[in-house]
């Protein structure tokens, strides 16, 4: 494969698992109206994908099949499988707080909890641990989470301070931070620039390629230019389905199906 | 200058419309001054009548020669006992089933007819809920006339309105900070104990000022469950009688001759610095966690 991006963890596909998320024939319903059909997807390791269609394809409840947590609708019914890391999340054994606490997601809208920056930080390790965290390593956690994000230098002053007075671009960031200790491998994101000015947008995409290597992208995103930037391989979905999945600059240059080509020079969505 | 440009100017019709503005913000501003016209009459009634009548002795003392003088001690030991009691039976119940509503139910049949039920529940008359006490409680479950009996059918009395209000405080934490608790893996208990809980305090705080506000004041309900016209004793535990201040007040005012006049007039005004004085606790505490939060 000769791709002037440089390649990551699927160059020897027998260290691991191949695929970061792999999904056959997955089929999804909100009662009885079927938001997924058939899709097939294989999730490249250590890359990122951005998930791109118009209004109510279906991306955001491809995501969020991805960590099980559609499931809390109630409503939710699927088939198919999904596999992540090469196993079957939605199998017998499988503990869907596992998959989530290792299959991180952003959301469109930052939504930090109404807690310091430091809480924030250490949430998802207050939840998933029953001892008390040391104090010197709780703020090594911290320090090392929110420099991964670009954010240390920024609050370190004041990590006591409410998550919820920082800026919408340091929320996201926090919002992705705070995935960070659980130590994941998969992070989904939704959107997460659309609330976001263009100076945030950028900061944040440019976090995305920082992140890009050590974790698996999976992003959803409205903007073209945006999958166009920050994204390694293009997925398109069309009304519940997959169209095209190719890397990003062959289908944007060369799209193979004509509604991939209608769909990203705008001519509708 | 005759080419003098009016297209700015106020015309006719607008000159009405505005008039008319004016007539009907003078209507509303009437109207919520006639409001707080009863607030303040009944206040202000209350003290001047009332007022001169109270004393540390007529907190501390018992009434005396039938009732036409003396104090209303065992009367306001009775209310704490009653209105506390209540709200420790409606409290817990109502914010653990508030919890179960907001947090975990689905919407369903069940779901459905629980939240009519509350809704009905709260609209039963007190004299209704008086009965139901006298046969669930004194009679069936055979506690007796007692302050366990009365404080049982004041908590169900109240319980709607602790429900209603914690299940709303509780539905105010955003969806997004719930979604971002599963989405890192937590239960929604998790959820519930660090997120939703802590971020709703005020809310349920309310509720409880709610609840002792209506337990408080009411008379029906504990007039044939436990609340008595007349004893000895201020009580020693739930299964003894007691006096009450509103059933107190009640008979002051309409069964006992030769009340003096200003003596139903200080019972009253006890009565509502009760209520003040138990939710002042509330509001303070609720100010506390306003102030907090912030999103
Ligand atoms: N909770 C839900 N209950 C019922 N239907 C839903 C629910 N969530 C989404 N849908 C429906 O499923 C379809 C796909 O929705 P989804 O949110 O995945 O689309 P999307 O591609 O993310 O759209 P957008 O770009 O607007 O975010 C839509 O038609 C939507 O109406
Ligand atoms: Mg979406």
């Amino acid at each position: 494969m000769a791709s002037a991006k440089p390649q990551t963890a699927t160059a020897n596909p027998e260290a691991g698992p191949r695929w970061a998320i792999e999904s056959k024939g997955l089929n999804l319903w909100y009662g009885t109206f079927q938001a997924l059909r058939d899709v097939d997807l294989q999730i490249k390791h250590g890359i990122v994908t951005s998930l791109i269609g118009p209004s109510g394809c279906g991306k955001s409840t491809f995501l969020r099949s991805c960590n099980r947590i559609n499931e809390r609708l109630g409503y939710v019914s699927t088939t198919g499988t999904i596999q992540v890391l090469g196993q079957d999340i939605y199998g017998p054994d499988i503990s869907p707080i596992q998959v989530r606490r290792q299959v991180g997601m952003v959301f469109q809208r930052p939504n930090p909890l109404p807690l310091s920056i430091r809480e924030n930080v250490l949430f998802g390790q207050h939840i998933h641990r029953d001892d008390r965290i040391p104090r010197a390593e709780a703020d090594q956690l911290v320090e090392r989470a929110l420099r991964e994000v670009l954010l240390w230098d920024r609050v370190k002053d004041r990590l006591g301070r409410k998550a919820t007075s920082l800026s919408l671009e340091e929320q996201q960031k926090l919002c992705i931070a705070r995935l960070l200790p659980m130590r994941p491998e998969i992070l989904l994101m939704d959107e997460p620039c659309s609330a976001l000015d263009p100076e945030a947008t950028r900061a944040v995409e440019e976090l995305i390629w920082e992140l890009r290597g050590k974790y698996s992208i999976l992003i959803v995103t409205h903007n073209m230019a945006q999958a166009r930037r920050a994204s390694d391989e293009c997925v398109f979905m069309l009304l519940g389905r997959v169209i095209e999945h190719a890397r990003t600059e062959d289908m944007f240059v060369t799209p193979k199906k004509p509604e991939t080509a209608d769909y990203i020079e705008g001519r509708f969505g | 200058m005759s080419g003098l440009d009016n297209r700015f100017l106020r015309t006719p019709r607008e000159q009405r419309s505005l008039t008319q503005q004016s007539l009907f913000r003078l209507l509303f501003l009437v109207m919520t001054s006639l409001l707080v016209v009863p607030v303040f009459g009944i206040l202000l009634v209350l003290i001047v009548r009332g007022g001169p009548g109270l004393s540390l002795d007529f907190f501390l003392d018992k009434p005396r020669k039938g009732m036409t003088a003396g104090g209303i001690f065992p009367a306001l030991i009775g209310t704490l006992w009653l209105t506390s009691g209540a709200l420790l039976l409606a409290f817990p119940l109502g914010v653990s089933a508030a919890i179960y509503l907001s947090e975990y139910a689905r919407d369903n049949w069940l779901t459905r007819t629980i939240n009519i039920a509350i809704v009905n529940l709260a609209g039963v008359p007190s004299i209704v809920h008086a009965l139901f006490g006298v046969g669930a409680f004194v009679l069936f479950l055979d506690f007796g006339a007692s302050i366990l009996a009365a404080s049982c059918t004041l908590a169900v009395m109240t319980l709607p309105v602790v429900i209603v209000a914690t299940r709303e405080s509780l539905q105010a934490v955003p969806h997004s900070f719930r979604e971002a608790c599963w989405s890192m893996g937590a239960t929604r208990w998790q959820t519930i104990w660090r997120l939703v809980l802590p971020n709703s305090g005020s809310g349920i705080l309310t509720g409880v000022i709610l609840c002792i506000s209506r337990a408080v004041g009411e008379t029906a309900p504990i007039m044939f469950t436990g609340a008595v016209y007349w004893v000895a004793y201020t009580p020693e535990g739930v299964f003894d009688q007691t006096m009450a201040l509103s059933l107190h007040l009640y008979n002051v005012s309409t069964q006992v001759p030769n009340v003096p006049p200003g003596l139903p007039f200080s019972v009253a005004l006890t009565l509502i610095g009760v209520v003040l004085v138990m939710n002042a606790t509330a509001i303070a505490f609720r100010m506390r966690l306003r102030g907090r939060k912030r999103w």
